[in-house]
This record gives C-alpha cells, structure tokens and sequence, in this order.
C-alpha cells in the first residue's frame, strides 16, 4: 500500500488505481506472421524484475487514465511516473 | 544412525530434561561438486531432496537456501490440503500429494500433524452453485472424494455459519471433500530435511545463488555466497525468486510474484473444526491446534517482493469472514504477514525441464503450493533424475504455454487455496 502520484489527478491512494503488468511490451505488428514461441514470449513470458521494473498502471476509480511507472519491487518504492508514450527513464 | 522418534526416546530424553537431543540436521559446508542442486530449502525443494535420494538412489546432492529453511514460503502459508481441482491433469496431481500425506507422519518418523478434517467450500450465487457441482462430478470420477451440501447441510457440518439468506452474499450451498484437511507447515519442512539429511543430503542454509554456470546450452553450476559448487543438475525451487534465479540463466518465465497475505487471531477454544472457504467473498478460515483462527486474505494486483501486501486486502477478507461468522466480531488479531507468490497465468504449476540442459524448474505454484509438497517433491525428483517428466506431472510443462495446451484451474485455485 503506497501513494501514488497521477500525471493527471495529483497523490491518491494506491486502493484507487489498478496494476497491468508489465509496460512496453510491444503488440506484435503482423500477428499472422507470428510463430507459437513469439506468441508464448509476448503473452505469457514476464521479466518479473526484482527491483526496478517499469510497469503500466491505471487510475480506474480516479480518471481512468492509463500511464506507467518506474517501481523498485524489492520495497515498492516509486522511481518515477511518466505518461503513455513517453519513453522510460534512463538512470 | 540417527535415534528414531518414539515414546520411548521421548521418555528417555524427558530424564535429562530434553537437553540431549540429537541434531535433526547437521550444518556442513558445501562440498565442492555435488550429482545434483536444489535451489531452495522450502518444503517443496526438501520434498524432492528426500525422493531423489530415497527413490532415485541419488545421495551425493545438496540443497542450497539463502535463508533458513522453512522460513518462506512454507512457515507462511495457511497450511490447508485438498485435491478437489477440476482438471484431469490437476486432479492426478494433487490427489497424488494427498495420498503421500495420508502415510506422511509414519514415513517420516516426524508428525506432520496432518488433521483430515474435511475442507468446505461455499457457494454464493448460482454461477458458484453449477461450478461447485460440475467439480463435484468431476472429482468423483477422478476417484477423489467430494459431495455437495445444500445450505442446511452447510449449516449442520459447520453450525457458526451465517446462513441466513438476508446477507449480502448468501450461502446457497457447499462442497466437501471430507479427505481434505490440514497440516503443520513447518513440521513438513523439518521432517523432510531430517529425512534427507540421515540419507546424506547437504543442506546448507544462509546460502545465496548469485549466478548460473552454463557452458553453452548445459549447465555446470552454481556461484554462491558460500563459492562456487559444480553440478550437472540444477533443480529451482525457489518459489516467489523463481523469475531472479531464471534470469540469472538467461530464462524467462511466465511467472507475476505478488504478495500474498494471511493472518491469525488470538487463541480460543475449539470453535471451528473443519476449513471453511469461500472464492466468492475471498474468505477462508481455520483452526490451529493452539486455537488461533487461521485467516487467508487475498493477493495484491501489483508485482513485489516487498513481503508486505496492502491493507485493504485484509479489510476486504475481515469484511467477509464477519458477514459469515458474526460470532467473531469481537476477535482480536495477532499476527499479519505476507509472503511472495509466483502465479502462472493459467492458476497451474510448472514442474519442468527447460531449454537448458540439467536445468529443471518446479515453480508457478501460486497461492496453493503447500498442499502439494509430497507430491511435488516426489515428481520434481523423477523429472530430475531420469530427464523426464513423471505422467503425473507430463501436463505441467514449460512448453505448454507455446503449445497453448493450458490447465485452467483459476475455478479452483484463484482464491481457495
């Protein structure tokens, strides 16, 4: 349970926003195209990082605007925020 | 040879006042090449030290855990064990673990404390109603025992039920499966490690993997804080780590590691003598032997390894379980803990080899690994040791989410554990 900094909406709680993963997994551009592990890869095989991991979060009981996260998941400390195509931060 | 546990050896050491009793263990450093590895000194990876040095006459082995063994997952969870899973593949599975748990204690020469106290789970709606039934016809043509109870049934094997139909979420009724029960979790652990540890097996605590070994696609061994040790066989046990200890050899799992919580309350009198569980509301609930009620809460949505979960996540399950048993409104609470849960995506278990030579996983196992422990071991042990899966576990490859052959069990584990 931590606060959590909306690009849109300010410090709310984290009860009020929604986790989806794992961020800047890329659909595939020619799904016909794709081989069965290529498909494993993009929709079951996680990094599941320990420690800092850049994820997509979404403020579902607020504005409902999705955007994504740079979190330490060793302590859940929150790194950075940043909104939906913006390129992760580099550090 | 180690002194077998009795009355006898227990009126003999109650003479010098239980000041002599023998190591359960011994704590040796690591040798410097071992036949096989386990990665992971939970009961799962003890279970699969003891079989592959009992059943595979495998003895020069080592388990390596960067903690104490015991002390994550398996002295964490809510130590509940059942076999009723929808699924063929699920039901050969973990009906196999629970006839290993009927002749544990005696195998052993430990008590597990395995109570067959029968394990309740409640429906809330009709969708639970038609679901619970269709496992219940499911599971007795698996040959595992389950019966539905209407809600006076419900309300006659557990009279503290609120089974008014005034709630917000009613019961409409239950299954049982009366084979199910409970066990002491951390007796498993102690009693498969003094197990393997008389058939030789090193375990060696305080003992963190740092890196994977490989030359090309083969293993060679592990770099750990205490040097590097040389194996042909590695066995990942690892639980919530299992993703780290992947990455390390350049693997990628299908694996979210979230926490889990659960929590007890002060000791009481006997007053519910069954396991009660309820996917609907996301309440489950128990009774220790020390009176304490034992309280599963649910799993955060968010990836940690914090160890920590979030607090409306036990609100969430108090608010449940005093809607169903009001008579414990005036309780107090204890202790609250979480552990990391590494859930696959279709709620089933990964007992695998992978891409790797002489590298197998038994991870994914979620928030339901506990009752499984015999029978994981026993599997992980044959996979390891013959190169290839057991039939019991065949369906619970690595490879089945390319192939997309799934086993859905999120019915029957999402919530219940």
């Amino acid at each position: 349970m931590f606060l959590i900094n909306c690009p849109y909406c300010g410090e709310r709680d984290q009860q009020e926003f929604k986790a989806g993963g794992e961020a800047h997994i890329e659909r595939p551009k020619q799904p016909t195209e794709l081989s069965d592990d290529e498909w494993a890869e993009y929709l079951f095989m996680r990094k599941n990082i320990k420690g800092v991991q850049f994820e997509r979060w979404n403020h579902a009981h607020g504005c409902r605007k999705w955007f994504n996260m740079a979190r330490d998941t060793s302590n859940d400390e929150i790194k950075a925020i940043y909104k939906m195509g913006e390129k992760p931060p580099t550090q | 040879m180690r002194n077998k546990y009795s009355i006898f050896s227990l009126f003999k050491n109650a003479l010098s006042y239980h000041e002599n009793w023998q190591r359960a263990w011994k704590d040796p450093a690591p040798k410097k090449e071992y036949d096989a590895v386990i990665v992971g000194g939970g009961g799962h990876g003890l279970a699969t030290a003891y079989y592959l040095a009992k059943k595979h006459n495998m003895q020069n082995i080592a388990v390596v855990e960067k903690g104490w063994i015991g002390g994550g997952n398996t002295g964490r969870n809510t130590t509940i064990i059942r076999s009723n899973y929808l699924w063929d593949a699920s039901a050969g599975l973990y009906d196999h673990a629970l006839k290993i748990w009927e002749g544990l204690s005696q195998e052993l020469n430990y008590n597990v404390m395995f109570s067959q106290r029968g394990v309740m789970n409640l429906a809330h709606n009709l969708q639970d109603v038609r679901d619970l039934k269709r496992r219940t016809h499911a599971n007795r043509l698996n040959g595992i025992d389950a019966v539905y109870l209407n809600t006076e049934e419900v309300k006659k094997f557990c009279p503290i039920i609120n089974t008014s139909q005034d709630i917000r979420y009613p019961v409409l009724g239950g299954t049982l499966q009366r084979r199910a029960g409970t066990a002491r979790h951390d007796a498993v652990a102690w009693g498969y490690a003094r197990g393997a540890d008389e058939m030789g097996v090193d375990i060696i605590q305080n003992c963190e993997v740092k890196s994977i070994k490989r030359s090309g696609d083969t293993v060679e061994g592990i770099e750990t804080t205490k040097g590097f040790i040389k194996t042909k066989k590695i066995g990942v046990v690892a639980a919530g780590h299992s993703s780290v200890v992947a990455n390390m050899a350049g693997l990628k799992l299908p694996l979210e590691s979230k926490p889990l919580q659960a929590l007890v309350s002060e000791p009481v009198k006997p007053i519910i003598d069954t396991v009660v569980m309820s996917n609907a509301v996301h309440a489950y609930v128990s009774q220790s032997d020390k009176g304490e009620l034992v309280i599963g809460a649910g799993t955060d949505d968010y990836i940690s390894y914090s160890q920590k979960g979030s607090h409306q996540i036990i609100e969430g399950t108090l608010n449940a379980i005093l809607e169903l048993y009001p008579i414990f409104s005036r309780m107090r609470m204890l202790r609250q803990w979480g552990g990391i849960v590494d859930i696959c995506p279709d709620a089933s278990p990964i007992l695998s080899k992978t891409s790797i030579k002489g590298l197998y996983f038994n991870c994914g196992w979620g928030t339901g690994g506990f009752k499984a422990t015999p029978g994981s071991g026993d599997l992980f042990a044959h996979t390891i040791a013959n190169d290839e899966p057991h039939k019991l576990n065949a369906a619970f490859n690595l490879n089945r989410f390319v192939s997309g052959d799934l086993v859905d069990e999120h019915g029957a584990a999402a919530v219940a554990h």
